[in-house]
């Protein structure tokens, strides 16, 4: 079901996007591949010279990125299973019939954290955890326990991160695993509910089957947004205390912006596309199976 | 779990979902009456739950903190952007969904694969080329980066429209003599509307939302809201009730969108994988 079409029509419909993605998208990762063979510090540039893998083998060999690294694996290990176990309930529950006013506002309310400007996620984390002023505090103080240094200290802080990042990505997990539930055929169902009574039979042996693309989805898209994870711990806590909430992203940053070596900053940016690309391979090859 | 009990009463039922709305909620109302609150009910501690609201901070965050400059350059930004988001993206859609050539499936999977090409990767190579070029703290540098996520949200979602839409109406065009830009012009795109209003809204979405490009490339005449937000926990006393107006100005505009489009945000979000 598809047309022959000469080249002229279609460059004339594909061309300017292609052209335009090309420009923003692969034109700046080729000059970063460039200048990730050159020691290019913005302070230093007279001392600009070509060191060849230099900056590959520092990266490779430096503390900073793989701390980062395992502070980024960190948040994924803590954030994502509570998601998913929290997401499953909210889902379940969507899925029951009835209360269906209830259960429209509540989905209403799951798009609003995933939607929120990530920045402003780290200024909420910033007022609502103050240790003097914060609302979180106040809570905590009426179950008795006094009062934390949550954004100050390191252990804290990154549980700030895991709080909110939990906040705010929870609804997106719950809404893809509610859509994997919907997939179950209603039959299949409602026979193995006559089966039994127990829902965690049917959750086990009936729906989990269907569940699993979209926990793979949900885990490989958690992995990409982990790794790309910038703007909310940025505002909230520049990386810090020390570098207790310095991810992957945020460290890239810092040696580009803040110590202006944009030859090391661009041979960190090229292994994370070399990560990301592999996981969109295997995201690809799962779900696009049937494109023609 | 909701699976443990087995007559499980309405009640309950309701008790959870009431508890799930509070959760996404709750930050939002913190939000909106903190920015509420003048300095002296801000720093009150504990926290104030009853107080006489003021409207000061949004004011002043407005006209002396050049918020609306930093609105206004995110509205600029973010139109645009998604404008030439669609117009480049439509056609690409539908040749995609209807035309045959070799490399399409690459072609597509090359869009897809930007959903998770992370911004700081482009950002430097990106900030290079902008001083050399004098594109850096336009606009123009920012529209042009947000269409490494715009575009293939765009083509994506308009792809999936084009091909929901039966293959007769384009073979009937053909036989009365339509080139294959008037098909697309007269038939089909007015047929997709649906999607690329979707498309749009998520491109404006995302697009509003976005920082890192922003706070690199754009660093004053265009700085964009969110950049401007992150200034402001600079320094030693920290205005609460001016950052969390700042924050209620930023979030309303995509909080309107995303309800919206709130069946579509997670088609967007997984590239369709998860309709």
């Amino acid at each position: 079901m598809s047309t022959r079409v000469n080249r002229r029509t279609l460059l004339a419909f594909l061309g300017p996007s292609v052209f335009a993605l090309l420009a923003v998208g692969v034109v700046p990762l080729a000059y970063a591949v460039w200048k990730s063979f050159y020691y290019f510090n913005l302070t230093k540039l007279s001392r600009s010279e070509f060191i060849g893998l230099d900056n590959y083998a520092t990266v490779l060999t430096s503390g900073a990125f793989w701390g980062a690294m395992g502070r980024t694996a960190m948040l994924f290990i803590t954030a994502v299973p509570i998601q998913i176990a929290i997401g499953l309930c909210i889902a379940l529950v969507l899925h029951r019939p009835g209360l269906t006013l209830f259960k429209t506002l509540t989905r209403l309310a799951l798009v609003l954290p995933m939607a929120t400007t990530y920045a402003v996620v780290g200024l909420l984390a910033q007022v609502m955890m103050n240790q003097k002023y914060g609302v979180f505090n106040q809570m905590f103080g009426w179950i008795g326990i006094d009062p934390i240094n949550i954004i100050g200290d390191p252990t804290n802080a990154f549980i700030g991160v895991v709080f909110w990042d939990i906040w705010q990505w929870t609804p997106f997990v719950a809404l893809v695993l509610l859509a994997g539930l919907t997939t179950v055929p209603p039959e299949i169902e409602e026979a193995a509910r006559l089966e039994t009574k127990s829902n965690w039979i049917v959750l086990r042996h009936v729906q989990l089957p269907f569940l699993i693309p979209s926990l793979v989805a949900v885990l490989i898209l958690r992995t990409a947004d982990t790794l790309k994870l910038f703007d909310m711990p940025f505002t909230m806590t520049r990386g810090g205390p020390g570098n207790a909430t310095e991810f992957i992203a945020v460290l890239i940053e810092r040696i580009g912006n803040r110590q202006f070596d944009i030859g090391l900053a661009a041979a960190h940016a090229i292994i994370m596309l070399a990560i990301t690309v592999v996981l969109a391979r295997i995201y690809i090859s799962l779900f696009y199976k049937d494109v023609r | 779990m909701a699976a443990a009990s087995r007559t499980p009463s309405r009640w309950g039922e309701i008790a959870l979902l009431c508890a799930i709305c509070l959760f996404c909620v709750f930050p939002f109302y913190w939000m909106v009456t903190t920015s509420l609150k003048t300095q002296v009910v801000a720093l009150q501690s504990p926290p104030a739950w009853l107080f006489t609201p003021t409207l000061q901070n949004y004011i002043d965050v407005l006209v002396e903190d050049r918020m609306g400059f930093a609105l206004m350059n995110s509205m600029i930004v973010s139109v645009s952007t998604t404008a030439l988001a669609v117009c480049l993206g439509c056609p690409a859609a539908y040749a995609l969904a209807r035309f045959e050539f070799r490399g399409k499936t690459d072609l597509w999977f090359w869009f897809i694969t930007n959903r998770f090409v992370s911004p700081v990767v482009l950002a430097f190579p990106v900030f290079m080329i902008a001083r050399e070029t004098g594109l850096r703290d336009t606009h123009i540098a920012l529209i042009l980066m947000y269409l490494t996520f715009t575009l293939p949200i765009v083509i994506w979602i308009c792809t999936d429209q084009f091909r929901s839409i039966p293959y007769d109406l384009d073979e009937a065009a053909q036989l009365e003599g339509a080139s294959q830009w008037r098909i697309f012009r007269s038939i089909c795109l007015p047929l997709a509307m649906p999607g690329v209003a979707v498309s749009a809204i998520l491109s404006f979405i995302f697009a509003w939302n976005e920082l890192l490009f922003a706070y690199i490339l754009a660093p004053k005449a265009a700085k964009t809201a969110p950049a401007m937000a992150v200034t402001f926990m600079e320094g030693y006393s920290v205005p609460y009730g001016k950052i969390m107006a700042t924050s209620t100005l930023i979030v309303i505009p995509v909080l309107i969108f995303a309800l919206l489009a709130s069946k579509h945000l997670v088609r967007g979000l997984t590239m369709g994988a998860v309709k």
